[in-house]
């Protein structure tokens, strides 16, 4: 992927490695390619290198080793005005002494644009965002939500063929970000444009992208589309950190036909899919299942499954799914998510179970 | 609250209408508010508004030949100052008894002293006149016009009676004609001859020198207060301390180290003379004239302005230019239309802090402004201290006072008091 002769290359990082103070890398060495049109979400834990690659992208940082190109062109060295990447920021960032078409005529102005392109453009841009009477208002009347689609109809309106995004739904409530999470999909989709997302929210970048990169201690851990990453994660970070998640921990017995047999520590024996590299024989590990993939109907499972002894700790109503707290192999914090269906069963505190699982459910990460 | 259905005033719960509820259980919470701040209030009363009402007064008060001179003044009503001679036998009379009362009470020279102010000579007038008059016989000694006369024949000119019948009403625009280089003439006010006019000249050169020391203060301050406002927190303390360093040293102090720098023999002129630049018999004259006052008041008044402004810089955030930027504006348009507009309320305050402290500025041009560099409130104090001419001093003032208020409103009208923010 980083050999940087992709020909659908359009956003390329290069060995990209960004220090502050010559001592600690916040970004190690970063690879990655981006074909044009694709939404794609950097994800991340604050301090994870995800916004200082988003402003080495911008121009607002300069990478302190590697390449980053952008239509084939290394633009290291190119100020960020001269780059025609569209932007949003966190808090908007509207100039609060300008009214909002003012705000969008601003981006036309500087690119010497006659006043009757000008003036159709913002009007083009307003209504894109639902926005079309707002005009002659200045940011301060305008709600979070509203400021936010000028935000976006700002960093629009100059048709770049790359927008960033820098948490903009941030400081929106939880209503109106899955609205406009919606909205930006749709006009990123309807507009053809590039998009990198960055946020801390998982719900956000599963949701919205094409791709996800979940970003950790400077380095990409995981890249790839949002199922993917849920089903499939590589370590266990990424699994840790997207979606809900049981670890149990062990070591491996022996790997026979792509499944490994791990002995959890109080010496049960499951199946698991290796899928870390630091997964071998004699190794320890960590295995990782999502709630809803445990089984406790011993009929909806094969016959040679290995199961576990649980003991029921916990059981909540959430509604549309049954969230039960289980220990299982010395764990207490063992989950399982069942869907409230009219033939579910509701376990007791107290009862005694067991559970089992799909092998390829049961991931066996690094520990 | 609960009454939402009765049309007449909404009723507490027990009955008594809300309003008055809420009203006294607001009063205590509004005494004991007032109570806190009552010694400042006094304070403030006492020291600041009535002595300088007291003094806004003075400009037109014109009481003492009135008190002094009571029957003068009225005998004197009935006299036509145009006739061209002198009043009547009736006038001195009335003055003779006035006189001797006065000089009695020693308060003739006052007189004379207020009214040569309008018309130089005539103290001596009263001076010799008292003297001589305290021996009289005021009842039966007349007639008293020859006498006057004897003892100055400026008693029988008829324009220092034209200036006593002037200035005998108990109010005078007259001290505000003289602030504004004026007098009363035979057909009113006029302009005083050209050589004595220096009140206009004074205001002017105060106004335009304020102007261009708050020019420079904006110059000068505006990078540092970016600078200040734009560096990480720990080294813009460090700097802050800085620019408030001159807090911390007397004026006079700072006043004088201007003079040391700036004389002809000073640190700069021996400098250029050593490095050549300035030939000895032509070193530079810095001081003692207007570029000396503005050199020492923009550094003295300087942290007036970058106070404000840093703290209107500071609530300014870097991502509206990275935001100006991104939608390809350069780094200087990104500056003048993003970033400068939103910094105008600091230099709004600034500015006006430092043109109104100039405008009043008093110890610097008296000690650097020689004769061509000082400003009207050395005027002021010149006629507050030394000529006594208290009246004058406190039109002269009222002036001042009046025009800054109209250079506020203006302000406001063409800018805006709300856009002025000090942080």
């Amino acid at each position: 992927m980083a050999d940087g002769s992709n020909s659908d290359a359009f956003v390329e990082f290069e060995r990209v490695q960004k220090s502050y103070d010559g001592e600690n890398l916040v970004v190690k060495d970063l690879n990655l390619t981006m074909p044009k049109g694709e939404f794609l979400t950097m994800l991340g834990p604050s301090g994870s290198g995800k916004t200082t690659c988003l402003m080495m992208l911008a121009g607002f940082e300069t990478a302190t080793h590697g390449d980053i190109r952008l239509g084939g062109t290394s633009i290291n060295n190119i100020p960020p005005h001269k780059r025609g990447i569209g932007m949003v920021f966190q808090n908007y960032a509207l100039f609060p002494h300008m009214t909002i078409a003012e705000n969008l005529s601003f981006p036309l102005e500087v690119r010497k644009i006659g006043k009757s392109e000008r003036e159709e453009k913002i009007k083009r841009a307003l209504d894109m965002v639902e926005m079309g009477a707002f005009g002659g208002r200045r940011p301060a009347q305008l709600s979070g939500g509203q400021q936010q689609r000028i935000a976006l109809a700002r960093a629009l309106v100059f048709e770049p063929e790359l927008v960033l995004m820098d948490e903009p739904l941030g400081a929106l409530d939880k209503q109106l970000r899955e609205k406009m999470q919606f909205e930006i999909t749709r006009l990123a989709h309807n507009l053809g444009i590039t998009v990198v997302y960055v946020t801390h929210d998982q719900t956000e970048a599963l949701t919205m992208s094409d791709r996800v990169a979940v970003f950790d201690d400077g380095r990409i851990q995981q890249l790839a589309p949002p199922d993917q990453l849920y089903e499939e994660p590589v370590n266990s970070f990424v699994a840790q950190f997207i979606g809900e998640n049981n670890t149990l921990e062990g070591t491996v017995k022996e790997i026979n036909n792509g499944v490994a047999l791990v002995q959890l520590d109080d010496g049960e024996l499951i199946d698991c899919k290796p899928v870390h590299d630091s997964v071998q024989a004699g190794a320890r590990t960590r295995v990782s299942i999502r709630p809803e993939r445990v089984e406790f109907n011993k009929s909806r499972l094969s016959a040679d499954a290995h199961t576990l002894k649980a003991e029921v700790l916990e059981f909540i109503y959430m509604g549309d799914i049954f969230r039960t707290r289980l220990r299982v192999a010395g764990n207490d914090e063992f989950i399982i998510k069942t869907r409230n269906a009219p033939d579910q069963v509701r376990l007791e505190p107290g009862a005694q179970i067991e559970i089992g699982w799909l092998p390829e459910d049961c991931r066996a990460l690094d520990a | 609250m609960s009454d939402s259905t009765s049309s007449g005033p909404v009723l507490a719960a027990d009955g008594t209408p809300l309003k008055r509820s809420l009203a006294r259980a607001l009063r205590m919470q509004k005494m004991r508010a007032l109570m806190l701040i009552a010694p400042l209030l006094l304070f403030v009363l006492l020291t600041f508004i009535l002595p300088i009402a007291d003094m806004l007064f003075r400009s037109v008060e014109n009481q003492i030949v009135s008190e002094t001179l009571p029957k003068t003044v009225v005998a004197l009503q009935d006299w036509d100052a145009d006739s061209g001679e002198a009043p009547g036998e009736d006038v001195y009379a009335a003055l003779a008894v006035d006189m001797k009362a006065a000089a009695e009470a020693k308060l003739h020279t006052r007189v004379g002293s207020r009214l040569n102010y309008e018309k130089p000579g005539i103290s001596s007038l009263f001076r010799k006149a008292g003297r001589k008059v305290k021996k009289w016989d005021v009842e039966n000694g007349g007639p008293f016009k020859e006498q006057f006369i004897k003892i100055h024949k400026g008693w029988g000119d008829p324009d220092v009676w034209r200036t006593i019948q002037t200035y005998s009403p108990r109010l005078t625009n007259g001290y505000f004609l003289n602030a504004a280089d004026m007098q009363k003439g035979a057909d009113g006010a006029e302009w005083r001859p050209e050589n004595e006019q220096i009140y206009w000249t004074l205001f002017i050169r105060t106004m335009i020198m304020s102007l261009a020391i708050t020019c420079s203060c904006i110059i000068l301050g505006y990078p540092v207060a970016w600078i200040l406002a734009n560096l990480p927190a720990r080294t813009a303390n460090l700097l802050m301390i800085l620019v408030l360093l001159p807090f911390w040293t007397s004026l006079l102090v700072r006043t004088s180290a201007w003079k040391v720098m700036l004389q002809q023999q000073g640190v700069i002129n021996e400098t250029l003379v050593w490095l050549g630049l300035v030939a000895d018999d032509a070193r530079l004259v810095m001081i003692n004239n207007q570029f000396g006052t503005i050199v020492a008041m923009t550094h003295i008044l300087l942290p007036f302005m970058i106070l404000p402004m840093y703290s209107v810089m500071q609530t300014i955030k870097p991502t509206y230019l990275r935001a100006a930027k991104s939608l390809g504006a350069t780094n200087w348009t990104a500056f003048w239309r993003v970033y400068f507009p939103q910094s105008v309320p600091g230099i709004g305050a600034g500015s006006i802090l430092v043109f109104i402290l100039a405008i009043g500025y008093y110890i610097t041009p008296e000690l650097v402004g020689g004769t061509k560099g000082v400003f009207i409130s050395n005027r002021i104090a010149f006629h507050i201290s030394s000529s006594l001419n208290w009246g004058l001093a406190a039109a002269l003032g009222t002036i001042l006072l009046v025009v800054v208020l109209i250079l506020y409103w203006a302000y406001d009208k063409i800018v805006g008091i709300d856009n002025v923010k000090l942080g």
